[in-house]
């Protein structure tokens, strides 16, 4: 017997190794649901899910609401362009009403960071975080351990190499705090104007050059440049963070030879990634998209019946 | 299981082994000679006995016959009351049950609610020709119109009572033994 304690799914900095074992675990027997004629299990039938997007997003979207259709949940789709929301009301109201409509889970993609916590505050309903801000993005960082646990028969003793835009990037801090708590050497590497200063407080180590990043690197994790987010000018030109921070066929050969290449997408081909690169074998892009709807079903799945237990303070 | 307590012995390794004999025997006198059928065993113990009467039956036939694993945790009708839930473990049948017969085997039949459960699981991997069942023990006490085909054993027993099967695979030793439970549990 084994079971998520937590009300809501905040980030991984809540979660025990022990709890990030079982949801791998879990995902992976989940994985066979895919293959089946009927793709669907009565696990959650008379279960309401609610996804609640502040934020345009297609992948992770589709993803959740794919793994909650398999589990037989009723789903209710909130976009904040088609909501009140666009009519000027707060968060906190909005939380209140969909509370009112008994939800069991709430998913919740949010431009700032801690949305999700004030609603686990505020709601009896389990709140699964699907992005905030720049701070975390869980089910992410837990499907590539799946992916990478998958390939690599474990995670221990890895060098993982995040390489981007690691300051917009909420992958690539709730990447960093899960392999690093798995026991694998995360290096992160970025332009100095996309590094954040205290970014190795979460256990990475730091480097401006993506050779030294690359160097005998098991698994390379390429991050996004993500031009909605960036304000000010970070980099001179796409060609020039190209010249110098672009995954090429030429740079892979630093890595080991068995290493694998991710990218949490969408991909802008020619700008942090070769397109020769991201479509070779060791490209494990599309192995990602297909255990993202795993792990999000064990997610709702080892969740489910969690909904008013007190919420975890938040550190 | 993590506590041995000793109780009654129901069954001895050789009784269960005898058993499981016999009910290889009548699955083959039953569904055929041609060994068209699949045995599936329900997890956790079910699949160690699945996986011994498919020795047997092969012993019978001399030919090899088609062995699944199906874990229900999915089709539970009480996860939403279970605070520690079950682990989840895959499923994995690799042959198309469409037009088969297929024989569900677990340790102990009691409530009737996994096999409920097992069905519906099996449902959803297609439409098979029959689908029989096998346990090693029947201890009573059916919740749901649900009968075995196969019985190693009946017993009776009272509510506050356990079946506990151990078998070498899971357990250190092999028989099977009915203890007292000292918090009375109700339904599967």
């Amino acid at each position: 017997m084994a079971s998520l304690t937590h009300k809501d799914l905040l980030g991984i900095e809540q979660l025990s190794v022990d709890d990030v074992e079982l949801v791998l675990d879990t995902a992976a027997a989940l994985k066979e649901v895919a293959d089946r004629p009927v793709k669907k299990v009565p696990t959650l039938r008379g279960k309401t899910v609610i996804n609640l997007f502040f934020e345009p997003s297609t992948r992770t979207r589709s993803s959740f609401e794919l793994a909650e259709k398999r589990l037989s949940a009723d789903i209710l789709n909130f976009a904040a362009s088609t909501s009140s929301v666009s009519k000027g009301e707060t968060l906190l109201d909005t939380a209140r009403n969909l509370e009112s409509m008994a939800p069991d889970m709430i998913v919740i993609r949010h431009p700032s960071a801690g949305a999700p916590h004030l609603l686990s505050r505020e709601c009896r309903s389990s709140i699964i975080n699907a992005g905030d801000g720049m701070h975390e993005h869980p089910t992410q960082a837990l499907l590539d351990a799946l992916t990478v646990r998958e390939v690599k028969g474990g995670i221990s003793g890895l060098k993982i190499a995040i390489i981007g835009d690691v300051a917009h990037s909420r992958v690539a801090r709730s990447d960093t705090i899960l392999f690093s708590k798995l026991g694998a050497e995360v290096w992160a590497c970025s332009p100095p104007t996309l590094m954040p200063w205290d970014f190795c407080r979460l256990g990475a180590r730091i480097t401006g050059h993506i050779e030294e990043a690359l160097d005998s690197a098991d698994v390379v994790m390429m991050l996004r440049v993500q031009t909605e987010r960036q304000h000010e000018a970070f980099f001179p030109s796409t060609r020039e963070y190209f010249n110098f921070y672009g995954l090429t066929r030429e740079r892979m050969k630093l890595a080991k030879e068995d290493t694998v290449v991710m990218h949490p997408g969408p991909m802008n081909r020619g700008v942090e990634i070769d397109s020769d690169v991201a479509d070779a074998p060791w490209s494990l892009i599309l192995n990602q998209v297909a255990n993202g709807v795993a792990v999000r079903m064990a997610i709702l799945y080892l969740l489910s019946g969690n909904a008013g237990l007190r919420p975890r303070r938040v550190r | 299981m993590t506590k041995k307590a000793d109780g009654k012995v129901l069954m001895t390794a050789e009784e269960m082994d005898l058993a499981l004999s016999r009910i290889a025997a009548e699955i083959v006198e039953k569904l055929g000679t041609r060994g068209e059928f699949g045995i599936i065993g329900i997890r956790r113990r079910g699949v160690h006995l699945a996986q011994r009467l498919s020795r047997k039956v092969e012993a019978i036939l001399h030919q090899p016959t088609l062995n699944g694993i199906l874990d229900i945790t999915l089709y539970r009708d009480d996860l939403t009351t279970v605070s520690n839930r079950p682990l989840l473990r895959e499923t994995s049948i690799d042959f198309d049950v469409n037009n088969l017969s297929l024989v569900l085997v677990d340790d102990v039949l009691y409530t009737g609610r996994t096999i409920r459960a097992a069905l519906d699981g099996l449902v959803d991997l297609g439409r098979p020709k029959r689908v029989q069942l096998a346990v090693l023990i029947d201890r009573g006490h059916r919740e749901l119109p649900i009968q075995a085909d196969y019985v190693g054993k009946h017993v009776q027993t009272a509510d506050d009572e356990i079946v506990e099967v151990r078998m070498k695979e899971e357990d250190e030793e092999e028989r099977v033994v009915l203890v007292k439970n000292p918090s009375v549990r109700t339904g599967a």
